[in-house]
């Protein structure tokens, strides 16, 4: 191209980035033709979220008339932007509808008939904008719905709006188009550089960039050409300058990133945006809408379109409203569907298939691409990777994509981060060369979508876990906090207990000594009590719930009266039905009879079970708890009794040096035998006393006899000991016989002592047979 | 109605893996004819022959894999296989070293590591280093005489009596290589008395140093069509010519520059062998790593070793080091500070 003669050289020093190609640019189909205008169609959807960010939100309702450019969704936040009704018209819905996606997926759209009467609202004209303030220019921006025209749709008064820390030297405004087939901003460029140039003004005014750069690749001369007569005719009056930088065509060069690199030599950094490095880069179409908004009021409501490719007749841009859809758009332009056929959204290299041709034109829509397969041929199959680089040699982000497209087949993803594959920005030049026509550039997308989703569920069982650790924390505190409450508690009940205890102290000797043993008895007394109770009450309940049968039987009642109350009706207004309902009638009847039965089973074994263990009377709970306390003594006299038997046997078999030892033994076992029997006396003389109070009953008794007979067996026992003690002393050696003389004497005085003990329990047991006597007679 | 869905770029470019092996064969020509111009038929033979059996060894593993045969046989890899083979093995060598070689590269050293693009050594210099080291005798013995030294060439019959049967040719047919005769002959000799010798003709290498350019003509063309990356056979000729250059500066010790340069398969290995994209490195810097290292370790055996050619050693030693060099050659992305090192982030940025 011979353009460079003609023109004045840039000032600016221009840079080469990394790789890049070179594909057939089918430009010239499309550039040659001015700007169309169409007619209204007959139907807009109009998609709430066109940009990157949150989707707007809706301010209109089905049913409602809107003027041309009024308002219909507003901002939903700062990372979001208005929508504006294209034309006059009524809103049909609200609802879902394909969008231009590579899913093909629905999103919420409001649709718009148009009255054809194309009726603006009322707008702000300004005819001075660059005597607005910044802040007014910001405000006008945000208010017309702007958002990146290039294709990622970034809102524009974020772009216009840079941290304050960020200091925004240049401003660049990005008219490489280096995409084939695309020509919407060269044929704007063409006709209207004017107002790009006067809206590149302005938004250089609102981030006060020192200098501004204009990006433009050498296959656009009738755009330069335009560019440089604009700047020509708007001379330079605010001291900023503007630089029309002529690049050489190489594609992606219109890549942000890569067109930094070409006019700065700077890299925005991996993960970070133009602005860290002071830059603002901006797309030619909306420096226009900028240009439009704040000049004459209009919010974004149409945008310039490239239709192009074999399989359309009129190859060339359209104005179009946002929201056309582009089913309808196709027959504006005399397309012939191809077989198979197919609708690229956007350019060869980036653009992607629709799923819905009536999927509507939004603002990112810079290209409709309907190639013929012998234009576009279908790729053929991939080959095996040869590892020959030559997509490393063109990667415009310099990175290594056959070692991606290993690592992303392979699934690891970890090596694909580390490979820095989030910075791959998609153009494609990848796939363009691979000889083996691998699909790299989708291998990198899947690879990045399975990362973000596998960030995204770490994300997740991270807070779940930290939710999990709060919660563990918060009831270990009140367990903890529960704990030091009880002691607390329990503390001041023992200091409590402790001054009770010293209060009794302060009483009388005499009166301690018969209150203390008798509380702790009642204290045994009634927890056995309570045990019993529990164990009667579990008997009870455990078998049956009486209570759950009864209302089943009430509840089967009630439907049955129901019924027959149907069926009464049925007699008189339905012959028909009677037969039916009478079986159902039966039939619930049987049902009920069965309920009832089921519910009387139940509580007449509830009330046996009751009659079983009659009511405790509290007389005659301490009877019966204390006379399991006789036995218990009564087994622990015989058991000690028993011992001190055996022992004594020991004694008469020992060997000498043994017998002075045992005889320490049995005499201290001889001390517990008394102490067992004195309690036992104890015991029976308090049996006796309840026994003998006008309410007792005669439980007592029963265990009276065996009490006896073994107080008699132990008599028995202890004498027969003692003779063979005697047998055993006389046996014995001269220096033993002294020891053993008082053992047998100390003996004696045991066997006396157990006679009088049975002697006295036998006087018991028939005092206490006269009373029941007496009280039976009074039965 | 409905559309076509398929995922971008949309467009192609004209490149194909066929038409670059094809450039590849095609530019092993020139070699080949100088071969057979200095030194008979025995080579033009054997590319034919080692071609048939890397195809037919081909189809027959591709059949047995249940692959699709076409499909893998278009993409020209076997053939190149074969036609390398076929220059590199001597004139004279029976019919079964270029058959076991070749089949031997094919099915072992290609496709039982998984076929293409997924062998990790070069199949052409496995199946070489396999009939070199197996058979000695017939690889030494079997390199030809230049024609110009003999009152009369051999005719094609009598090299394929030669080659296929037990036919007893002339001693003088077959004689030492420049290199196998420098190597032996300068241990008690002077350079200038060694180079008396016929086989070094009136420059370097009778023969050879033609044969040598040939290459390094078609491999240039394959440079120009950037058919294969220039950093591997820069990196071949710069790691033999330095150290023949330092090491070797006193001709009377060893084989001298030009020697190095234009005798043995320096320039075969350099543009056709040592560029196998498959089993070579695959970043910028790491090709011109790879190519030192085989020429360095090339002279090394040369000199040192008891082989008076080395290269389907050096480059199967230096595939070994392949994944290793790409690990820590990656350059330097876009947006980045410096270029990463090894294979897994050490910590998250």
């Amino acid at each position: 191209m011979s353009m460079s003669e003609t023109m004045t050289p840039c000032s600016i020093n221009l840079f080469d980035f990394h790789g890049g190609i070179h594909p057939a640019e089918h430009k010239q189909e499309s550039n040659q033709q001015p700007i169309r205008q169409l007619p209204l169609p007959p139907k807009l959807i109009l998609p709430l979220k066109q940009h990157i960010g949150a989707a707007s939100k809706v301010l209109v309702q089905p049913g409602q008339q809107v003027f041309k450019g009024e308002k219909i969704a507003d901002a939903d936040g700062l990372f979001s932007v208005a929508l504006h009704a294209p034309t006059s018209g009524v809103i049909e819905s609200i609802g879902d509808h394909p969008i231009p996606h590579p899913s093909g997926q629905t999103d919420r759209c409001i649709i718009l008939i148009p009255d054809g009467k194309d009726t603006w609202c009322e707008r702000v004209v300004c005819e001075n904008p660059m005597a607005l303030d910044s802040d007014e220019i910001r405000e006008k921006v945000q208010e017309a719905g702007l958002a990146g025209m290039g294709g990622a749709g970034f809102p524009t008064s974020i772009k216009l709006s840079p941290p304050p820390a960020a200091q925004i030297d240049t401003l660049i405004l990005n008219a490489a188009e280096c995409e084939p087939y695309i020509t919407a901003d060269d044929r704007l460029l063409q006709e209207r550089a004017d107002q790009v140039v006067a809206g590149l003004r302005l938004v250089q005014k609102v981030i006060s960039a020192k200098q501004c750069l204009i990006g433009i690749e050498d296959n656009k001369p009738e755009a330069i050409a335009a560019l440089r007569k604009a700047l020509s005719d708007n001379q330079d009056l605010t001291g900023f300058s503007i630089h029309l930088c002529v690049i050489p065509t190489k594609y992606p060069s219109g890549g942000e990133k890569q067109l930094i690199k070409i006019l700065t030599g700077k890299e925005v950094p991996s993960s970070g945006l133009p602005a860290d490095i002071g830059i603002v880069c901006q797309n030619v179409g909306t420096i226009l809408a900028v240009y439009r908004a704040v000049r004459f009021g209009e919010p974004l409501i149409s945008r310039i379109t490239t239709l192009t490719g074999e399989q359309i007749g009129q190859k060339g841009n359209v104005e179009v409203l946002l929201g056309t859809p582009i089913d309808w758009l196709m027959t504006q332009c005399g397309y012939q569907p191809a077989k198979p056929e197919r609708l690229i959204h956007g350019g060869p290299m980036m653009g992607f298939t629709l799923l819905h041709a009536d999927a509507p034109v939004i603002k990112t829509t810079n290209c409709i691409l309907a190639p013929s397969s012998k234009e576009l041929p279908l790729p053929p199959p991939a080959q095996a990777c040869i590892r020959c680089g030559l997509c490393a040699d063109v990667c415009p982000a310099e990175l290594l994509p056959q070692q991606l497209y290993w690592f992303s087949r392979a699934e690891e993803y970890e090596k694909a981060e580390h490979h820095n594959l989030f910075d791959c920005i998609e153009c494609g030049a990848c796939s363009y060369v691979c000889p083996s026509s691998i699909p790299l550039v989708q291998y990198y997308r899947h690879a990045k979508g399975e990362i973000k989703q596998i960030k995204e569920n770490q994300r997740k069982s991270d807070q779940a876990r930290e939710r999990f650790e709060a919660r563990q924390r918060r009831l270990e505190a009140e367990a903890a906090e529960k704990a030091a409450k009880r002691k607390e508690r329990a503390e001041a009940a023992a200091k409590a207990q402790a001054a009770k205890l010293a209060e009794a102290k302060a009483t009388p000797a005499e009166a301690k000594s018969e209150i203390a043993p008798e509380i702790a008895k009642k204290a045994v007394v009634s927890e056995a009590l309570q045990r019993v109770q529990a164990k009667q009450a579990a008997e009870a309940e455990e078998p049956v719930d009486i209570e759950a049968l009864k209302s089943a039987w009430e509840k089967a009642q009630a439907k049955l009266d129901k019924m027959y109350d149907t069926l009464e009706d049925a007699k008189v207004n339905m012959p028909d039905q009677v037969d039916k309902l009478t079986r159902a009638v039966e039939k619930n009847q049987m049902r009920v009879n069965q309920a009832k039965l089921a519910w009387q089973n139940a509580e007449k074994a509830a009330q046996k079970a009751a009659a079983a263990q009659p009511e405790p009377v509290e007389s005659d709970t301490v009877n019966k708890t204390e006379l399991p306390d006789i036995d218990a003594l009564t087994e622990a006299l015989q058991k000690a009794e028993a011992k001190l038997v055996k022992m004594q046997e020991t004694l008469a078999d020992a060997a000498p040096d043994q017998q002075e030892k045992l005889t320490r033994a049995v005499d201290k076992n001889k001390v517990r035998v008394e102490a067992a029997r004195t309690a036992l006396e104890d015991a029976k003389k308090q049996v006796a006393a309840a026994q003998s109070k006008p309410a007792a009953l005669a439980e007592g008794e029963k265990t009276a006899p065996p009490d006896i007979d073994a107080l008699s067996d132990a008599l028995q026992k202890a004498e027969a000991k003692l003779v063979k003690m005697q047998e055993a002393l006389a046996d014995a050696a001269p220096d033993q016989q002294e020891k053993l003389t008082r053992a047998v004497d100390k003996n004696k005085v045991r066997v006396e002592a157990a006679r009088s003990a049975l002697e006295a329990a036998k006087k018991q047991v028939q005092q206490a047979d006269k009373q029941d006597n007496s009280q039976g007679g009074r039965n | 109605m409905a559309l076509l869905n398929i995922t971008s770029p949309h467009t192609k470019g004209p490149q194909r893996t066929s038409i670059l092996m094809r450039w590849v064969i095609l530019m092993t020509v020139p070699g080949l004819i100088a071969q057979t111009w200095f030194f008979g038929w025995g080579n033009l033979h054997n590319v034919l022959w080692c071609s048939l059996v890397a195809v037919l060894s081909e189809a027959i593993i591709l059949k047995i894999r249940q692959r699709p045969i076409g499909f893998y046989l278009n993409d020209y890899s076997a053939l190149v296989t074969g036609v390398l083979l076929g220059l590199a093995l001597p004139p004279f060598a029976p019919w079964w070293i270029g058959f076991i070689a070749t089949a031997f590269a094919i099915i072992f050293a290609k496709h039982l590591y998984g076929g293409m693009g997924y062998n990790p050594f070069n199949p052409a210099m496995v199946g070489y280093a396999l009939v070199l080291v197996s058979f000695p005798v017939a690889m030494t013995t079997n390199w030809a005489t230049p024609t110009g030294l003999l009152e009369q060439a051999p005719s094609l019959g009598e090299t394929l009596s030669k080659i296929w049967g037990s036919a007893v040719l002339p001693d003088a047919y077959t004689g030492a290589t420049p290199l196998d005769a420098y190597k032996h002959e300068i241990a008690h000799s002077t350079s200038e008395e060694v180079m008396q010798n016929p086989v070094f003709g009136s420059f370097y290498a009778l023969g050879w140093e033609w044969v040598n350019l040939a290459f390094l003509a078609g491999g240039l063309v394959l440079l120009a069509l950037k058919v294969i990356p220039w950093q591997t056979p820069a990196g071949v000729l710069l790691g033999l010519a330095l150290p023949a250059l330092i090491l070797g500066w006193d001709a009377d010790q060893s084989a001298p520059f030009m020697l190095h340069m234009l005798a043995g398969a320096t320039m075969l290995s350099a543009f056709f062998i040592a560029t196998d994209p498959v089993t070579s490195s695959t970043t910028p810097r790491g090709r011109l790593i790879f190519g030192l290292g085989v020429g360095l370790l090339a002279y090394i055996i040369r000199r040192y070793g008891s082989y008076p050619d080395a290269f389907a050693f050096a480059v199967l030693l230096m595939n070994f080091a392949a994944p290793f060099i790409d690990i820590y050659t990656q350059p330097r992305s876009y947006g980045h500070q410096k270029a990463l090192r090894g294979a897994k982030a050490k910590e998250k940025h």
